[in-house]
């Protein structure tokens, strides 16, 4: 039997990166894993992705998924304003963009609110495991209150949301899901990478390490016995809309299904579980990340959704050739030009 | 009035002084003075006189007082005067001092009310000019009333001086963009000035204006304006800045000249982003200069300080773009509003470790505009950042000059690889490394994301790395790839601007600068060797230094290293760039936070050669 392909032509294999040099087991891998078959199962080109990331163990993945795909590991902190550069030079690509819950909840947390606020089209991945891996072990400000770790002691600040922040701060596309979840994590991916718009996927990533006992909220343990995903979610791209749509409404009573039609025309299909979530609402998406946060409720799925905004490229009004592919003539006015300005400077 | 009569017998005999002095304008910062005083600039410049207008003006937007010296000189000297002979005392809290700077036969325009506080000299012209009773007059509406007060002294200057209405009137117009109501209310007040002036007072100065053709083909400009068309004319796609004094007018610039670049449909090639801090300004560039664009940032010593590990970044990544420092007088916030060329030593080691930028100093707004487009192909021919070092006093004042040159060079991309450049590297070399060295030069290929082969992607990184761009922490892969950078700077150094040397006459003594001292030194050059004493020159335009530049230290029994800040910052890196044989080498340094003066150079440089 010859070997799977998708649309291009190209096995799963060859969207795989270097080796990870994480802990074995850590979360961060399984996300790794999903990005992989994400961009196979899409097919996408990698020569028109890019990856970035800050710094932290979660920054350093982007080197262990899609090896054909240019990646740049930036600064702490910083991954927001790189992305918002590159996607600015060239507004064909698409980006994937890592981060961690120190990268992005403590020293980037400036850029997190203010790349959402230019809604730069990417996704955003935040890595989270509420504690500093690479220097091991301290409290990020994700970590739950009252949480006590080996040299720190206990921690008595309240953590910060960054799903709620992102919510806040105008996002048009905000997840949270569970390293240990792959069907939903895949999902979100797929729909995240279609929006033309910030889209923030905080998943929480245990750290096998650090931060795996039982009682913590970021934990293998705790994950799996306390998620509670918000809806099923299956994404229907525009071609195979009608096929699946035989088979999976019937099950489902009118109500139970919501379609989040995105912007090429495929859509989100959620189906309801156990409570009622329209991730179109912002009260409500509001409402499930407060309420997660003071009962420690742990719930996933797409939280909340919009229409996105003009991306900063289109506010800017950028020509459509990506500037990075501009040829020189379209880079120096003419010889004319600089004159008229001179001459407008003379005494006349 | 009784003042001007006990005084103008006297001095009336002096011989007239046409076109060839200095005056200040002192005012309160916030009271519309800037518009009054470049109303006075430009006019000068129509009359075909070579002028300097420059600012010195405070923190501050309402209240504290600001000063506006313009220097009309028919030799051509625009350097900034220690003495300015006529002072416009328009602020009655600095009115007193003001008036005590003056010299010896000067003169002070001042109103009734301030010339009720101010003391009397009785070696000065006082000509008291009644504002209020002026602006009673004045068809003025109320809210503006207090916005053009100050176009009173313009009338002033203009009588006394001889500086022709219908000229003043056409560059109010174009100062209001074509504009007829603003220019004309303006005008209104002036004109009700001039005619009082001419009506009641005694002129007993000897100072005039006459037209001459001393700017015929000229321009007026501020650096800042001209690096930023220099950069519209560097094909710069990606702008990211945060508002800070004195580099906020580099990016309005580029705002005004960027439609020269916007297709027929009214779409921007170039994209321009404020940024939430400077942290993010430069990370912004970085992240476009990696994709492929020419990315530029304009900022000042805080907004620098906040860049250095972005500047890091880009310097180990090798990440080609462009940062303007519009250097203003530190250490910490400093003096805001106040020039200086204190930023050397940092901006050129910018980045922990050991990094070295590139850097170039322009000293005029032709270089300022060259460097503009200029800083773009550096960049890319070498893969690294490049920091343009201005100063305020470029970049905020007005500046004389040569129209520009339009640029020479066809823009370079440098060793930039697409789909079959690499395919064709790949066939040559076996195999494409983003940190590979195959020309010997410290200079390796680069692809961009979306270049449409399998091996063209690479992982950027600050971290340690090989050639192949790989993660490593091996001792011998850090040692080569820091060799290949000492390799690629020492490249730079023929490939940058090369210093501006004028060391034709039989001296002893060699002056080495950079940046903006060039007016000054040029001046005190001319004063020293009508004294006898002759100097050679050179004005360094670039980081890392020239080897031209220890063949003229070598050439010289006495050298000084003329520079604007505290320490001698440029002193200290000959000294470290070329260790031997340099006793020799002294620093003048000043660093007072105003532009250098032809005075303080020509004293210090013969007190301290003995």
């Amino acid at each position: 039997m010859p070997p799977r392909v998708n649309q291009l032509g190209l096995k799963r294999t060859e969207y795989r990166g270097k080796p990870s040099t994480l802990c074995p087991g850590c979360g961060h891998d399984s996300i790794s894993n999903q990005l992989i078959s994400m961009a196979y199962e899409l097919g996408l080109d990698q020569h028109n992705i890019i990856k970035v990331s800050g710094i932290g163990c979660s920054s350093k993945t982007p080197a262990y998924f899609l090896g054909g795909s240019h990646g740049f590991n930036a600064l702490h902190g910083r991954m927001p304003s790189v992305v918002t550069g590159a996607m600015l030079a060239n507004t064909d690509l698409a980006c994937i963009a890592i981060s961690g819950d120190g990268d992005t909840g403590s020293i980037g947390m400036g850029q997190f609110k203010h790349v959402i606020r230019r809604n730069v089209p990417f996704v955003y991945i935040i890595e989270n495991n509420g504690v500093y891996g690479l220097t091991k072990g301290q409290f990020s400000a994700t970590a739950d209150e009252g949480q006590f770790l080996k040299y720190y002691g206990t921690n008595h600040m309240p953590p910060i949301d960054l799903a709620l922040e992102a919510v806040i701060a105008g996002c048009t596309f905000v997840a949270r899901s569970f390293s240990g979840d792959a069907k939903q994590v895949q999902a979100l991916l797929q729909a995240a990478v279609r929006h033309p718009g910030t889209a923030v996927l905080d998943i929480i990533s245990p750290c096998v390490t650090f931060n795996n006992a039982e009682t913590s909220t970021k934990s293998y343990p705790y994950g799996k016995d306390n998620e509670i995903p918000l809806h099923e979610i299956q994404i229907l791209a525009p071609d195979y809309v009608h096929a699946q749509d035989e088979i999976t409404v019937d099950d489902y009573a009118e109500g139970d299904i919501i379609d989040v039609e995105m912007h090429d025309g495929s859509f989100i299909r959620l189906k309801k579980l156990e409570n009622d979530h329209d991730p179109r609402n912002r009260r409500m998406a509001i409402d499930v990340l407060e309420r997660s946060m003071r009962e420690q409720v742990f719930s996933t799925g797409l939280i909340y959704y919009e229409e996105p905004r003009p991306t900063l490229a289109q506010t800017e009004e950028l020509v459509e050739t990506p500037l990075a592919k501009l040829r020189a003539q379209d880079m120096r006015p003419p010889k004319s030009a600089l004159d008229g300005v001179m001459q407008r400077l003379m005494p006349s | 009035m009784a003042i001007q009569t006990e005084t103008h017998q006297t001095l009336d005999k002096r011989a007239p002084i046409c076109n060839d002095f200095a005056f200040s304008v002192a005012t309160k910062n916030g009271s519309g003075s800037q518009t009054s005083n470049n109303v006075l600039v430009m006019s000068l410049f129509r009359m075909g006189i070579p002028v300097n207008g420059k600012n010195l003006f405070p923190s501050n937007i309402k209240g504290l007082p600001t000063w506006y010296t313009i220097r009309a000189s028919k030799e051509g000297y625009t350097a900034r005067k220690d003495i300015t002979e006529v002072v416009v005392a328009y602020n009655n809290d600095t009115a007193p001092e003001d008036v005590m700077n003056l010299p010896p036969g000067g003169v002070c325009i001042t109103t009734d009310k301030i010339a009720r506080i101010i003391r009397q000299r009785d070696d000065i012209s006082y000509y008291v000019i009644p504002v209020t009773k002026l602006m009673r007059q004045a068809t003025v509406p109320s809210a503006f009333r207090k916005l053009v007060e100050n176009m009173t002294y313009v009338g002033a200057v203009a009588q006394l001086f001889d500086i022709p209405l219908d000229l003043i009137y056409q560059v109010l117009l174009d100062n209001f963009k074509g504009r007829e109501k603003p220019a004309r209310m303006n005008h209104d007040v002036i004109k009700l000035a001039y005619d009082w002036t001419a009506e009641h007072i005694v002129k007993s100065d000897p100072y005039h204006f006459e037209r001459m053709d001393g700017t015929q083909g000229k321009i007026m400009m501020t650096g800042n304006d001209a690096g930023a068309l220099g950069a519209v004319f560097g094909g710069v796609n990606v702008v990211a800045w945060y508002p800070i004094t004195p580099s906020t007018s580099f990016v309005d610039g580029i705002i005004g000249f960027r439609n020269l670049r916007q297709t027929e449909a009214g779409e921007n090639t170039i994209a321009i982003v404020q940024a939430e801090d400077e942290l993010a300004a430069a990370g912004i560039i970085t992240g476009a200069g990696w994709a492929g664009a020419r990315s530029l940032t304009s900022t000042s010593g805080p907004g620098i300080s906040l860049m250095a590990e972005f500047a890091g970044l880009a310097y180990f990544a090798e990440i080609p773009t462009v940062f303007w420092n519009i250097t203003r007088m530190g250490p910490s916030t400093g003096l805001p509003t106040r020039t200086s060329q204190g930023d050397l030593l940092f901006t050129h080691f910018l980045g922990h470790g050991d990094s070295r930028q590139i850097c170039l100093l322009p000293g005029n707004l032709k270089e300022a505009f060259e460097f503009g487009w200029r800083s773009f192909d550096i960049a890319e021919a070498l893969q690294t950042p490049v920091f343009v070092i201005s100063d305020l006093d470029l970049g905020m004042n007005n500046w004389l000059s040569d129209p520009f040159d339009y640029p020479d060079e066809a823009i370079n991309r440098g060793k930039r690889l697409d789909e079959n450049a690499l395919r064709a590297f790949i066939d040559d070399h076996g195999k494409w490394g983003r940190y590979l060295d195959v020309d010997g030069d410290g200079i390796p290929y680069r692809t961009v994301p979306g270049t449409a082969h399998p091996f063209a992607a690479y992982f950027a990184r600050g971290t340690g790395h090989d050639e192949m761009a790989t993660y490593s922490e091996r001792s011998d892969d850090w040692i080569e790839n820091m060799q290949r950078l000492r390799l690629k700077m020492d490249t730079a150094r023929a490939l940058l601007p090369q210093p501006i040397i004028d060391d034709g006459r039989a001296a002893d003594i060699g002056i080495i600068t950079f940046g903006t001292n060039d007016e000054a030194i040029r001046e005190a050059r001319d004063w020293l060797a009508n004294e006898g004493i002759e100097t050679n020159y050179l004005r360094v335009l670039a980081l890392p230094l020239a080897p031209s530049v220890s063949d003229f230290i070598d050439a010289h029994k006495s050298i000084f290293v003329i520079e604007n800040n505290f320490d001698g910052q440029l002193t200290q890196l000959i000294r470290l760039e070329h260790p031997e044989n340099i006793s020799h080498v002294r620093p003048l340094a000043l660093g007072d936070g105003l532009p250098m003066t032809p005075s303080w150079i020509y004293q210090n440089l013969i007190e301290q050669e003995g």
